[in-house]
């Protein structure tokens, strides 16, 4: 009998089409675009009701103001899509900055702070993944005690605020390049943007990059398909650390200081943006795009509450949370009518 | 008295931590442990104590019973700063910020804002079915933002001779703020013991899918605790903004909600549910603030603090870790996972 | 060369199993397993067992519940390791530590879950892991094409770049087998594969399984539906509680023998138990059924079936594993929710939405899973047997100390609980003593049916005795009682009606009496209800 034709006569029940009609969007595509939707609702609103709100220099400003969050998001996204979560990423910014502060008030050179504040960041993702896969805790828990040690390293390295002078820090935080009416970029900015792109040719034309999401998809079935699950699950805990080492430094060259109080709450942005930015919280589903475009978003509520005037600051702490709501009662939803 | 016995007691090392921790503080300043009346009132070191852990002890208390459920709450910090903000507000607008009346008044709108909180949490992750870290962690994010909008953005402070009362002062000799906690955690101790709440939230911590089948209302239970939780955190702003008789809401219970979950941990409550201790929590809440009070006295730089609670942290964690326990439990079998059920 | 000892039968009964004919000849087994016994804890899951895979050879593995079918796939995977005996493939004697080298070895496992990663595209699915590299990185159209080219040689007409979430479980397998064959498959495990697939995807199945058997790879084919083991298999090898029965050519066994060998008379039980007289059904006069289904069905789960059961009465569940009886009783429970027909409870048609729903009417059931389902393990054994009775009494009234006492000493003397210490944490319980806690949780809400699935399932003899003694005894008090069990033996001891079941549906219903033997069950089985 030949089974060449996918003509299913099966009894009445469910009669899941063989192939996805063509107009409708693959499963995986669906959460992201909720995203795309508000990021065009935020743009349309923003630019009819304000001034000068669709510009070069105010979506330039995003990035410029951002790229750090968009480093630590895209190491998010990487763990978040193994149906884990990595809470330390705040303290670690913190940490790798009070070092490299405290390095260079010693007098080391760029060449060899700037290496360490990232390997900072990978060493303590190294921790974590061996907590979780070796001892089997809690990623929750794992990057809670993380954080904890990291806050409590900067504490000692750094217990008040200090300066960085150092030439190439501070030629780096002013450089701009770009058009003169505003569309500039920073070479943090290009750092954030080539981390972007590597992790993009990562994830989806990588073996590694396919096994996180894997992973995801069922952590159970990956290991029965022969995949390397362990070691994968170590690494995304040291590329989720090392982003945060290298968003460290880039923080470091935007407020050209260290000090042991930054990050807080650093953490739940980066996660508020890959879960704005369309990844689910279970895990096997998202993209890296996505997570950047959940830090746009979130980069412009900052914008238009400041462009507003009239609304405190504070309001885009409400904002987010309003959002996260919305896109996490939206994604439970999802998973529900899937089954 | 079966000495092996005791030492395997769950409590026992964070005990040994805790006399460990006033006799070194009592040889370092002698004065530390001394305990004297004046006014009327008991003062010392050891009261100092009592009226620290208040408003961590009240923090931790909800947290138990919602980490008995296999939840988390990490909410009750921006709980906290709402509740103050609230209270002081309305305090502070009203005519009479002296009367009782309107302290009491003010108190009861603010606990209603926290249990409307608790109600949001609780119906996300009980009915939505949102995992509790993600749930809570709406509100942690907006709920400070929320505080703030409440204050106008300013520290309200307040002048009101009743609130005042709640940390500073004095009935019976004793500390108010140590007296409520103290009644709180008694209340809490007969309404989960001598109801049958506390089993229930256990059975449903330890196997939902049979606690169900059981016939146990779930649902309503794991909504009940987030209440809870919200609640006694409302009780624990009240004593902090009376502290400082300002309503700070960028600090006000900033990292409470580690140190809760570290206070449960240590008194031996599992962060995977099932059975908790009230008392373990007591003592678990006890031993933090200890250490943060000793290591001044011990003379520990203040900067190292953070470092050394994330050491015992990481040290407790390692403990527990199902690895760890299983290897001190039994040998291990050798390539195989120990299987759930007899295989068929 | 490697001894291939003939199947030695546990059961005397049995004639010895057919040597091995000319087809067998000079064809070497790609895996021999002999010998093999593994041991958890108190528990001996499988005692010298043998199993041999020849290429291009359907081998169907049958057993009930217990019979150890899991533990032995699980053994040669490597997921477990193996306490005695040897596992020989190709001739080389071998031991796996985990599946991924048994994968590497050839042999893949395609599990009734399918195993895959359904966010991922079908030609990740089968390619993952061997995907088309360019310069380290993946070349998706080349893989996409390798895939296309995998699916085709097994006549699978299925886009590869579409989710595998998409299609639908039957297909899903069907990618599963084609990754399998990937990896270079040489023996091929299907564990339950056609559990829930209807018939035209059985039929698809099927052909892609001949498929591969014509190109030389052994397959063993793990399956409790009589009929599809018929189908599709050259040869068997029957398992019971642990121990070989017997290797057989599936042209040589009749089903009423299979039936028989898969769970037929146990000597060591019956030498124990006393011979009770049959039940009877007594003079039911204008009584009314407690509970009457009509029609009651779920899709994908039991076909609508009418069952009446009266108080007073057991009615017992027979059939083999996998025939619908769980789903049946969790249908009269609200466990889980029916799609067609209705239930009458005490008369009243009612929809059971929840297990609440079914507490209230007094109905309540015993999960077969006890572990998951049944006991929290870290409370004690008084808190688990107390925890049905509070949760009607809800969280504010809390079962007097002096009460829940008297409870708990009544049901550890008659049931027999050992440790009979009622602060014992009931984790650390044997299986056996955790069923009877399970079952005093139950009787001790007094209820007027009870469901019970799999009760002395992993008990010793003697306390199976004393549970089917109190069984009898509530059923004389008035209490109606559903009565499932692998063994036919307790079930016609215990029961005044036998519903039959086969391959999810009820084929049959027997009325006890003295003339009623188990073979009058098991040719109810075989023959699934049709004809003579």
């Amino acid at each position: 009998m030949a089974t060449d034709q996918l003509t299913p006569t099966r009894s009445a029940g469910t009669a899941t089409p063989q192939k996805a009609p063509r107009w409708r969007l693959d499963a995986r595509y669906q959460p992201v675009l909720g995203t795309v939707v508000v990021l065009a609702v935020m743009l349309a609103v923003g630019g009819s009701r304000y001034e000068n709100f669709l510009t070069g220099r105010v979506m330039a400003n995003i990035l410029i103001n951002n790229s750090f969050l968009v480093v630590l998001a895209v190491g998010m996204t990487f763990v978040i899509l193994t149906g884990g979560i990595d809470l330390s990423v705040g303290a670690v910014v913190a940490l790798s900055g009070c070092i490299s502060a405290w390095m260079f008030t010693h007098g080391w050179s760029a060449g060899i702070t700037i290496p360490v504040c990232v390997l900072v960041g990978t060493l303590v993702g190294l921790a974590v993944g061996v907590m979780v896969h070796v001892f089997e805790i809690q990623p929750f828990i794992a990057t809670l005690a993380a954080m904890f040690l990291a806050r409590g390293l900067c504490y000692l390295v750094a217990p008040e605020s200090i300066p960085i002078t150092d030439p190439t820090i501070v030629r780096l935080s002013q450089t701009r390049w770009g058009t003169d009416d505003g569309l500039v970029i920073t070479p943090s900015g290009v750092i954030a943007l080539a981390v972007v792109a590597v992790a993009f040719v990562v994830l989806h034309y990588t073996r590694f990059g396919r096994t996180v999401y894997a992973i995801g998809g069922s952590e159970q079935s990956a290991r029965l398909m022969g995949l390397p699950v362990a070691r994968t699950k170590v690494l995304v805990y040291v590329i989720s650390g090392t982003c945060a080492g290298l968003g460290g430094l880039l923080f470091a060259i935007f407020s050209r200081s260290g000090y042991s109080l930054t990050g807080v709450g650093m953490e739940l942005d980066a996660i508020a943006a890959v879960v704005i930015g369309g990844t689910l919280l279970t895990g096997g589903s998202g993209f890296v795009l996505g997570s950047v475009l959940g830090v746009v978003v979130l980069g412009l509520i900052q914008t238009i509450i400041t462009f507003q005037g009239t609304l405190s600051s504070w309001w885009t702490k409400i904002v987010i949370g309003a959002l996260l709501l919305v896109f996490v009662v939206l994604q439970r939803l999802l998973v529900l009518r899937r089954r | 008295m079966n000495l092996g016995a005791i030492a395997r007691h769950r409590l026992f090392w964070p005990l040994v931590a805790l006399v460990v921790l006033l006799v070194a503080s009592a040889l370092k300043s002698p004065a530390f442990l001394e305990v004297t009346v004046r006014d009327g009132h008991l003062f010392g070191g050891p009261v100092d104590i009592l009226r620290r852990t208040s408003v961590l002890l009240l923090v931790a208390l909800g947290m138990t019973l919602v980490i008995a459920t296999r939840g988390i709450d990490l909410s009750v910090g921006a709980v906290m700063a709402i509740a103050g903000a609230v209270a002081l507000s309305q305090i502070a607008a009203s005519p009479d910020p002296g009367a009782l009346s309107t302290v009491l008044l003010a108190m009861l709108t603010a606990l209603a804002v926290a249990l409307a909180i608790g109600v949001f949490n609780g119906f996300l992750v009980a009915v939505v079915g949102i995992q509790p870290i993600v749930a809570t962690l709406i509100f942690m994010t907006a709920g400070r933002g929320i505080a703030m909008l409440i204050t106008g953005g300013q520290i309200t402070t307040v002048t009101s001779a009743p609130y005042k009362t709640i940390a500073s002062g004095y009935w019976l000799g004793l500390p108010v703020a140590a007296l409520i906690a103290a009644f709180i955690f008694g209340a809490t101790a007969l309404l989960t013991r001598r109801t049958a709440l506390g089993v229930l939230i256990e059975s449903v911590g330890i196997n939902p899918s049979a606690s169900r089948l059981a016939g146990v209302r779930a649902r309503t239970i794991i909504w009940t605790v987030y209440v809870i939780c919200a609640a006694f955190a409302c009780i624990a702003g009240f004593i902090k903004s009376s502290d400082i008789m300002a309503a700070d809401s960028n600090n006000a219970g900033l990292f409470i909600e580690l140190d809760a979950i570290l206070a449960v941990v240590i008194g031996g409550t599992s962060l995977a549910g099932g059975k908790f201790s009230l008392t373990g929590t007591l003592v678990g809440s006890l031993v933090i603030t200890t250490l943060t009070l000793s290591i001044t006295i011990l003379g520990i730089p203040v900067n190292a603090v953070s470092l050394f609670k994330a050491l015992v942290v990481i040290a407790v964690c390692l403990l527990q870790s199902p690895v760890v326990q299983h290897r001190m439990r039994t040998r291990r079998r050798q390539a195989a996972p120990v299987p759930v059920e007899v295989p068929a | 060369m490697t001894t291939s000892p003939s199947a030695i039968p546990a059961d005397q009964h049995d004639p010895p199993a057919a040597p091995r004919g000319p087809r067998d000849s000079g064809r070497e087994p790609v895996v021999a397993m002999t010998g093999i016994t593994v041991t958890f804890p108190g528990v001996k899951a499988l005692d010298g067992v043998d199993l041999r895979l020849f290429p291009g050879e359907v081998h169907a593995l049958m057993g009930e519940n217990g019979a150890g079918k899991s533990t032995l796939i699980k053994a040669l995977t490597g997921v477990y390791s193996i306490d005695a005996g040897t596992i020989v493939v190709d001739g080389t004697e071998r031991t796996f530590a985990g599946p991924a080298q048994a994968q590497l070895a050839g042999i893949s496992t395609v599990y009734q879950e399918v195993n895959l990663c359904d966010n991922l595209s079908v030609a990740e699915n089968v390619m993952l892991g061997h995907e088309v590299r360019r310069a380290g990185l993946v070349d998706f159209r080349a893989t996409r094409r390798a895939a296309r080219e995998h699916l085709k040689a097994l006549n699978l007409d299925i886009d590869p770049a579409s989710t595998l979430s998409s299609h639908s479980l039957a297909v899903q397998q069907l990618v599963a087998i084609c990754r399998a064959m990937v990896v270079d498959a040489r023996v091929l495990i299907l564990d339950e594969p056609t559990s829930s697939l209807d018939v035209d995807e059985v039929e698809r199945l099927f052909a892609v399984v001949r498929d591969l058997r014509g190109r030389g790879v052994a397959i063993l084919f793990v399956s409790h539906f009589l009929e599809q083991v018929y189908a599709i298999s050259d040869r068997m090898t029957v398992l019971r509680n642990g121990t070989l029965v017997g290797e057989y050519r599936t042209a040589d066994l009749p089903r009423v023998e299979l039936v028989q060998k898969m769970i037929g008379r146990s000597l060591e039980v019956l030498e124990q138990l006393e011979e009770a007289p049959k039940r009877v059904v007594a003079e039911r006069g204008d009584v009314q059924p407690y509970v009457q289904a009509i029609g009651l069905g779920r899709k994908g789960s039991i076909e609508p079936f009418d069952l009446d059961v009266y108080p007073g009465e057991v009615v017992g569940l027979a059939g083999l594993l996998g025939s619908g009886r769980t789903e049946l009783a969790r249908l009269l429970y609200g466990a889980d929710r029916s799609d067609v027909g209705e239930l009458k409870v005490d008369g009243q048609p009612t929809k059971l939405r929840t297990p609440r729903s079914a507490l209230a009417r007094r109905i309540v059931y015993s999960s077969e899973s006890r572990k998951t389902e049944g006991i929290i393990g870290d409370l004690t054994v008084r808190e688990n047997i107390v925890l049905g009775l509070q949760a009607e009494r809800g969280w504010l009234r809390r079962i007097p100390q002096r009460k829940a006492d008297e409870v708990v000493a009544q049901y550890v003397e008659q049931l027999g609980i050992r440790p009979a210490n009622p602060d014992a944490i009931a984790g650390n319980l044997s299986g056996g003593n955790q069923q009877k806690v399970l079952l005093a949780r139950w009787l001790a809400t007094q209820p007027k049916l009870l469901l019970l699935d799999e009760p002395t399932r992993g008990i010793d003899v003697g306390a199976k005795a004393e549970i089917q003694r109190l069984v009898a005894e509530l059923a004389e008090q008035g209490m109606a009682v559903v009565f499932i069990s692998a063994e036919l033996e307790e079930v016609l001891r215990l029961s005044h009606r036998i519903a039959v079941l086969r391959d999810r549906r009820k084929v049959g219903e027997l009325t006890n009496g003295d003339d009623v033997t188990t073979d009058d069950v098991v040719d109810l089985i075989a023959s699934g209800g049709q004809d003579a």
